[in-house]
């Protein structure tokens, strides 16, 4: 039994480095959260069918996690609830002292990855609203992505064009682990509504495209799962690369959210090699692989990299480039980056500033 | 420089056609691939005419790159002074679905690589083939194989029907260690999965850059499994991999390991531990950066000098000329890479190295 | 150093634990079935409250698939990152190498040498005197 275990709040905020976190977790506070977006006809088939994903568990995941709801345990609202549920307790625990003054929402457990491709165009659509409702309009510094029924590419470049413009709204969410790669052409829809919206695409860890998890089939645990984001986000980001979606469509952006970066240089470099010696396979693409990596993607830095030595890492950043790399908690999840332990080695003081804040303004085309 | 006496741990024996194997059949096979006209088995993991398949210079004018033994003379062994050079043979038998077939079509390829290479070549050393649905009938197969001294390594593929390190494979590891063999992974897959973890790609150029997360993928198997802890003895080579990846992998496993041990307890040290004792990589291809001085950086951030084995993927196409060792590469590690580790990592060399 | 008496034995029942700041810093008192231990409460990894994680038995495994559980109740495990923490040592489960571990028998209030490591929780000195929980810092 716990007794008085919580430490004060921090009062930090004013000294500390304005920062953007491009990686949040919003959860809703009840399951019929979404209720007043949903119609009857919805409302009763949840009631009845619940929705499915492709994964045999009617709710929780494939591969259980390693705490409950894969939150920081101390991430419970004191008035009940789930971790994230609470936008006054993420602001009292994490916005306020951790002074995050650009905040990118990526709601899980939205209803993408639903096989009704109805009733998941229906949840995300609902997800979409409620994020205007319950979050940003209700603290500035939070921003909204356009979660989309991506499996649905016409439905979600529909759902994309609704948002476009609004002022709340910073990017497309889709999951990693689609049902074919994401450079697929049946996603491009997707692409040319986000590109035309001036929205970059966020591809966050994650999904259950109905195929194995890995391109050996099933494995056993959660921490090859954990592991494996990284190589299935690779395997999105070289389908996108190869089938020439940035060709297609210049202005796109893509943001990769919680895979991981230590992997992008000898990714970049393999990328290059391969292409290099079967060009005649690609006409479509013009340039080598790592240009259009260097023009078009960033990445979030949680889970942050631990080398030891923890400077192994600056060379990965120097590879990659400092304006690669865009600064996240991912909070409320368990393995969370607190911003003030993530860097701790000696860079520039230009570094800090892109590395915690300018490379995501940038990228969202935010002004300071 | 390349060192003399070199071991060269990825050489690619490549089978003429289904016909050679006949011969190396039981009646009951041979009658089989006569009367069902049976195709050749060749895997879209190396299409025949692609450049990373054969190197232009290595292709012949008639018959298939490294289709005889004198092809490889005078093209790979000789020029590179290699004193052993171990044969990966990449023959389909693992890709088809019926365990029995591709159990005999393994065995003949076995013979065959044993008779047409192995007895005619002293430099030459072997990786026992097998298909991996059956593990009943592929360690048969790998008792059979490991009375010739010339085989050192077990030979499978990247990707199969399952994660690598999986119990159900383990009686595998145990014949191999056993026997002082290696376990080789070679890139490629036998496609009874879609060959990345998304799905199937459009193109070739993504399925061979997939090997690479191919490779994560096991790595993260076998150790999270525990198969180093149950077979600590055991050497696993992988081979074709690209290399340049494994230490921001390792970081990465190495860092969920300090949170979710509990999920697997019988990993009992760090990832970064297990393979600077168990595992091994061979050097082409090299995924290598822009600048040679990168390449020192990757090596370093590797942590451990006995880690890389030289190759040449011969025929495969990687490097022009004779640079088969990449710009960057320290001198002072060269004899290690093309001498040392392998001798220190294939038990079975001991017996026949001068 | 110096003693600090920090509450009545009775404000923290077997098998729970209590938040503390002595001397500024903030400390976790447990009770391990009527032993009291004390630990520094930010986690050696990334700063994690301690106190506010789970406390979980060990598991330990000589082969793959077998599971030996013991210590009920005795390891830490941060509420960020997950790291398990003995709660009588300080010791983490998955750096053993890296760590000197710290241990107090319960009725000694001095003598130790703090020890550092990047992988050690650092414990604090705790002892009973007449149904008070003791702290030395």
């Amino acid at each position: 039994m716990n007794v008085n275990v919580k430490p004060e709040a921090a009062k930090r905020t004013s000294t500390r480095l304005a920062i953007a976190d491009c990686d949040i977790h919003p959860v809703r506070s009840s399951p019929n959260a979404f209720d007043p977006w949903l119609s009857a006809r919805w409302r009763d088939h949840l009631k009845t069918f619940g929705s499915p994903r492709r994964l045999a568990m009617q709710a929780g995941p494939a591969f259980p996690k390693g705490q409950p709801d894969a939150a920081r345990r101390d991430a419970l609202p004191p008035e009940g609830g789930r971790a994230g549920s609470s936008l006054s307790f993420m602001q009292a625990q994490h916005l306020d002292p951790n002074n995050v003054t650009f905040g990118v929402l990526n709601p899980l457990q939205s209803g993408q990855g639903v096989a009704n491709p109805e009733l998941c165009a229906a949840l995300c659509a609902a997800t979409n609203e409620w994020q205007v409702a319950e979050w940003t309009s209700k603290d500035s510094r939070l921003k909204a992505s356009v979660v989309v029924p991506y499996e649905s590419a016409d439905v979600s470049a529909a759902e994309i064009r609704k948002w476009a413009g609004h002022k709340d709204f910073v990017q497309v969410l889709v999951l990693s682990r689609t049902g074919e790669p994401l450079g697929n052409r049946r996603y491009w829809p997707i692409y040319q509504a986000a590109a035309e919206a001036g929205l970059p695409v966020a591809v966050h860890a994650f999904g259950y495209g109905g195929g194995p998890i890995t391109s050996t089939g099933w494995p056993s645990h959660y921490i090859e799962e954990m592991a494996g984001h990284a190589q299935s986000c690779q395997a999105g980001l070289a389908s996108i690369v190869i089938e020439g979606v940035f060709e297609r469509f210049p202005k796109l952006k893509i943001v990769m959210v919680e895979a991981g970066f230590a992997w992008a240089p000898a990714f970049a470099w393999r990328l290059d090699k391969t292409w290099k010696a079967l060009r005649a396979e690609t006409p479509h693409l013009k340039r080598p692989p790592s240009e259009y990596l260097k023009e078009h993607v960033w990445w979030t830095t949680q889970p942050m990299e631990e080398p030891e030595p923890r400077t192994h890492v600056l060379d990965t950043i120097g590879w990659m480039g400092w304006d690669r790399l865009l600064f996240a908690t991912d909070y409320p999840h368990w393995d969370f980056d607190d911003p003030s332990l993530a860097l701790p080695l000696p860079i520039s003081e230009e570094q800090r500033l892109s590395f915690f804040r300018e490379n995501a303004l940038a990228v969202y085309g935010v002004k300071a | 420089m390349i060192e003399a006496g070199a071991i060269d741990c990825d050489v690619h024996p490549t089978v003429p056609s289904l016909e050679a194997l006949v011969p190396y059949m039981s009646e009951h096979w041979q009658d089989m691939v006569k009367t069902r006209g049976l195709d050749e088995l060749v895997s879209i993991s190396y299409p025949a005419n692609s450049p990373i398949t054969a190197r232009a210079d290595w292709r012949p004018a008639k018959g298939k790159p490294a289709g005889t033994l004198e092809q490889m003379r005078t093209e790979c062994l000789d020029p590179f002074k290699t004193s052993i050079a171990i044969c990966n043979c990449l023959y389909g038998a693992q890709l088809l679905f019926s365990e029995d077939m591709g159990s005999a079509f393994a065995s003949a390829v076995n013979d065959w690589i044993a008779k047409e290479w192995l007895d005619r070549e002293p430099r030459l050393r072997g990786s026992i083939v097998v298909q991996t649905q059956n593990v009943e009938m592929a360690v048969e197969e790998i008792e059979r194989c490991a009375k010739n001294p010339r085989f050192v390594q077990v030979l499978l593929l990247a990707s199969g029907d399952h994660p690598l390190g999986k119990r159900f494979y383990w009686p595998i590891y145990a014949a191999a260690e056993r026997h002082g063999l290696t376990v080789g992974i070679h890139a490629g897959s036998n496609y009874h999965n879609p060959p990345t973890a998304v799905g199937w790609p459009s193109y070739y150029t993504e399925d061979y850059a997939a090997q690479a997360q191919a490779f994560q993928t096991q790595l993260t198997s076998l150790i999270c499994e525990g198969v180093f802890s149950s077979y600590p003895k055991l050497k696993v080579v992988l081979l074709e991999s690209g290399w340049t990846w494994l230490p921001a992998h390792l970081w990465r496993l190495s860092k969920y390991w300090h949170g979710l041990r509990m999920e697997i307890p019988w990993v009992d040290r760090s990832p970064m531990e297990i393979v600077k004792t168990n595992v091994r990589l061979s050097l082409q291809p090299t995924d290598a950066p822009p600048d040679p001085a990168s390449l020192e950086k990757i090596i370093e951030h590797m942590q451990s000098d006995e880690i890389l084995l030289f190759s040449t993927d011969y025929p495969h196409g990687q490097f022009e000329g004779m640079e088969v060792l990449p710009q960057g590469l320290p001198k002072s590690l060269v004899r290690k890479i093309m001498i040392d580790n392998p001798r220190a990592t294939y038990a079975r060399l001991l017996e026949t190295v001068t | 150093m110096s003693r600090h008496v920090v509450a009545p034995t009775r404000e923290i029942p077997p098998g729970s634990r209590k938040l503390f700041t002595i001397k500024g810093r903030p400390i976790a008192i447990f009770n391990l079935n009527g032993d009291f231990y004390g630990m520094f409460n930010r986690c050696p990894h990334q700063g994690g409250s301690l106190c506010e994680g789970a406390v979980t038995g060990l598991v330990e495994s000589t082969a793959a698939g077998r599971y030996s559980y013991s210590r009920r109740g005795e390891i830490i495990r941060c509420p960020w990152h997950g790291w398990e923490f003995d709660i009588r040592t300080g010791k983490s489960y998955c750096s053993p190498d890296k760590v000197k571990a710290r241990s107090y028998p319960v009725e000694t209030a001095h003598g130790a040498e703090l020890v550092e490591g990047p992988y050690v929780a650092e414990t604090v000195p705790v002892h009973v005197e007449e149904d008070y929980i003791v702290v030395e810092m």
